[in-house]
């Protein structure tokens, strides 16, 4: 079997060491290690394989949009060893055979671990349970349900997900939206709003579900799940609710850590994503969570969408972007480049945390010796101008079109494996 | 000037070069020469998704006085009505080699799509786009209130006009709090505070919640539409309590000043935000409104068409 060695490259950003993968797994770490091939490591940070909590791959159903394999390789593309495929595909992710439909997709591809989530509610309606169990037990063995794209609004729906998912150690993953004060939504609600007449979608109508929430997870003393949070209040309920000892975390996404709704000002859907872009002082604030811990993980929310759903107007576009690709390389400029995350906290944020809440068991683990080689190596000194032409995704919706990224993915190995080395898939 | 997509593309100057064109095309007009030549052998392209026949006429009439070839393009009974997407139509227009393209479209920023996504050459004029903007409005209510207030000339500096009603949803509010200031007067909004747009204090406008306190100054009043439907998303409880405390009626339009004037963009709501004997009073100059529309389209439609001199 093939080795690898990884030469001189900075683990969790210390110092400089080689890395040889055998056998699917790390076999030495040391200086003067040989293998059959040797991935220049000079000037890189190797951290473990990335677990995104959160992705959409769009199969069954929008495979013009992106197929398990087009999004695993994007995801591979990205430095990620394991993906959450979200459940709004057609049909819904709400049954044991949709689950395993997915997950064996996944196999099958087999450059990234994709976990698929379980719907909470039929169809995603809120009306009515999934078969939560089912999709537990199922090869697929689901721990994460939501209805993303949808908030389960109806309080004891809310509280019922909660209780049932404990009998098998599943977590709710919640998409905090109050419908009623979001209906028709276009962009945050804020003076950019109120300028550009676009029905706004206010903080309160996130934070309002998050409150509740938490405090019904302490009540029936359940694991909850946040997704995508992005506003400051947001960061203050969580950091409430943690500190009360309730049973929480949260995830943020690059695009939230990165962009402030001024963009909108363009009218350019690429930039049109729920929960949306936020003000410089939401930025800052997840930001500052995401720092403290009080914001678990990142997660990318890679929402892939056809060019019609986005060649057009405002109101007439689809809501997402793009983010597997991009997404260390946002966290590097907007958390590691300002200090306020060491590369070994990035390790935790984007692969130690996901993997534990999702509980992907053999993901998320430390680099060392007889650990399972998930492995990415980044480059965060090469600075990169986004051609969407260029990305692995089978959609172009990626919002940083023509910015220049600090970093990128030299190399990628999935259970010892290089899914992606030189910069390309392998 | 490209395209007017925002009265905030509009500096003072470029404002006042719009009036004063439109001042001598009134002009030109008046004295029965028939149709201007400027534009002959150009394509103006009216693209109206949502139905306007007041604007859509304006617009028409100002084309045809300029001699400019009008294409009528509605939304109903057309190939969008058949779910073709804005981008196609706008390539189909492009090939048809529309010179400039007048869009009235219900959601926000789509003439600012249509202008900058790549799809269409030609110039763009916003007609109205959903509750953002309407400054082909915002022209002619200030080319209205120049000729009442400044004689005709300049700028509005000094004045202070009222803007009363759904400014939330109002793209003609939008317009002229950015254009009225541009050209020197002071803006008062006044309306409840479910129709205030969130961040309305960074517009520079003075907010007001109270009608009653908001006429004794002014030099104008500009009633906005309120739509029916809004009482059912209980921005007011009924239509009589909103009239009662947000509608002009004789009473308070005693209130203002001699010279003021009442100011309405149309279709009015009579005995809802305005009642019939102030719409038809003396100091209503709705109808003169209309009327200097066409004026002040024509203008915009010569600027974007064929340059800044005037031949």
């Amino acid at each position: 079997m093939t080795t690898y060695v990884i030469k001189d490259v900075a683990i969790l950003g210390g110092a400089e060491s080689d890395i040889k993968i055998a056998d699917g797994v790390i076999a030495a770490i040391g200086s003067g290690l040989t293998g059959d091939v040797v991935v220049n490591g000079k000037g890189c940070v190797a951290l473990p394989g990335l677990v995104d909590l959160h992705t959409h791959l769009r199969e069954p159903g929008r495979e013009d949009a992106e197929t398990v394999l087009s999004g695993s390789q994007a995801a591979a593309m990205g430095g990620f060893t394991s993906v959450h495929a979200m459940a709004n595909t057609n049909p819904v992710a709400d049954t044991a055979g949709v689950v395993e439909q997915v997950w064996r997709l996944g196999q099958q591809v087999n450059l990234v671990d994709v976990r698929p989530v379980g719907a909470v509610t039929v169809g995603l309606e809120g009306t009515a349970l999934a078969e939560l169990g089912a999709m537990a037990e199922s090869a697929a063995a689901v721990r994460v349900f939501s209805d993303d794209g949808k908030c389960v609004h109806d309080s004891v729906m809310m509280r019922r997900a909660l209780e049932y998912v404990k009998a098998f150690d599943g977590v709710v993953a919640q998409h905090a939206q109050e419908p009623r004060l979001t209906e028709g939504a276009q962009m945050n609600e804020g003076v950019i709003s109120g300028k550009l007449g676009l029905t706004g979608w206010p903080a309160v109508a996130e934070e309002a579900i998050i409150a509740r929430d938490v405090l019904l997870a302490e009540h029936v003393g359940s694991r909850l799940h946040v997704c995508h949070l992005s506003t400051a209040g947001s960061v203050d309920i969580i950091r409430w609710a943690k500190a009360r000892g309730i049973n929480v975390t949260a995830e943020v996404t690059p695009h939230h850590l990165y962009f402030t709704d001024d963009v909108v000002e363009t009218y350019n859907p690429v930039f049109k994503v729920n929960p949306p872009l936020r003000t410089r002082a939401d930025v800052e604030a997840v930001r500052a969570g995401l720092a403290d811990g009080t914001i678990d993980i990142v997660a990318t929310d890679h929402a892939p969408h056809p060019a019609e759903d986005k060649d057009c107007e405002w109101a007439a576009a689809a809501f997402g972007m793009t983010g597997l690709e991009s997404a260390l390389a946002i966290v590097n400029d907007t958390m590691v480049k300002p200090g306020l995350l060491t590369w070994a906290q990035v390790a935790d944020r984007m692969s130690i945390a996901p993997a534990h809440i999702g509980r992907v068991l053999d993901q998320g683990q430390p680099l060392e010796v007889g650990s399972p080689a998930h492995i990415v190596v980044f480059n965060p000194n090469i600075d990169i101008e986004v051609d969407p032409t260029r990305t692995v995704s089978a959609s172009r919706n990626t919002p940083y079109a023509g910015y220049v990224l600090p970093g990128k993915v030299v190399a990628t190995f999935y259970r010892g494996r290089p899914t992606v080395l030189d910069g390309a898939l392998a | 000037m490209k395209h007017l997509l925002s009265a905030s593309d509009l500096s003072r100057d470029d404002a006042v070069l719009v009036l004063d064109t439109a001042k001598q095309l009134a002009a030109a007009t008046a004295q029965g020469v028939g149709k201007l030549p400027p534009l002959r052998g150009r394509t103006v392209v009216n693209l109206f998704y949502e139905d306007s026949t007041r604007t859509r006429i304006s617009f028409e009439a100002a084309a045809k006085r300029l001699s400019a070839d009008v294409i009528n393009f509605s939304a109903k009974g057309s190939s969008v009505s058949k779910g073709e997407s804005l981008k196609d139509t706008a390539l189909t227009l492009e090939a048809m080699g529309a010179d400039a393209v007048v869009i009235r479209h219900p959601s926000s920023g789509a003439p600012h799509r249509l202008a900058t996504a790549g799809w269409i050459s030609g110039g763009v004029v916003n007609a109205g786009d959903g509750t953002h903007e309407h400054p082909t409005q915002a022209l002619l209510d200030a080319y209205t209130l120049r000729a009442h207030l400044r004689n005709g000339e300049g700028d509005l500096q000094g004045a202070k006009v009222a803007i009363v009603g759904d400014v939330l949803h109002s793209r003609v509010a939008r317009s002229n709090a950015q254009l009225l200031q541009t050209l020197g007067a002071s803006v008062r909004l006044v309306a409840p505070p479910t129709l205030m747009p969130f961040g309305v204090d960074t517009w520079g406008c003075e907010v007001s919640y109270d009608l009653d306190d908001s006429l004794n100054d002014v030099d104008a009043v500009m009633m906005l539409r309120v739509q029916r439907e809004r009482m059912n998303a209980a921005y007011f409880p009924t239509a009589h309590e909103y009239s009662s405390r947000y509608g002009l009626n004789a009473t308070r339009m005693n209130k203002m000043p001699s010279h003021a004037i009442v100011m309405h963009p149309g279709p009015m709501n009579r005995g809802m935000e305005i009642s019939a004997d102030v719409a038809d009073s003396s100091r209503s100059v709705i109808v003169e409104q209309v009327a200097n529309g066409v004026s002040v389209r024509m203008a915009v439609l010569y600027l974007i068409l064929g340059g800044t001199e005037m031949s």
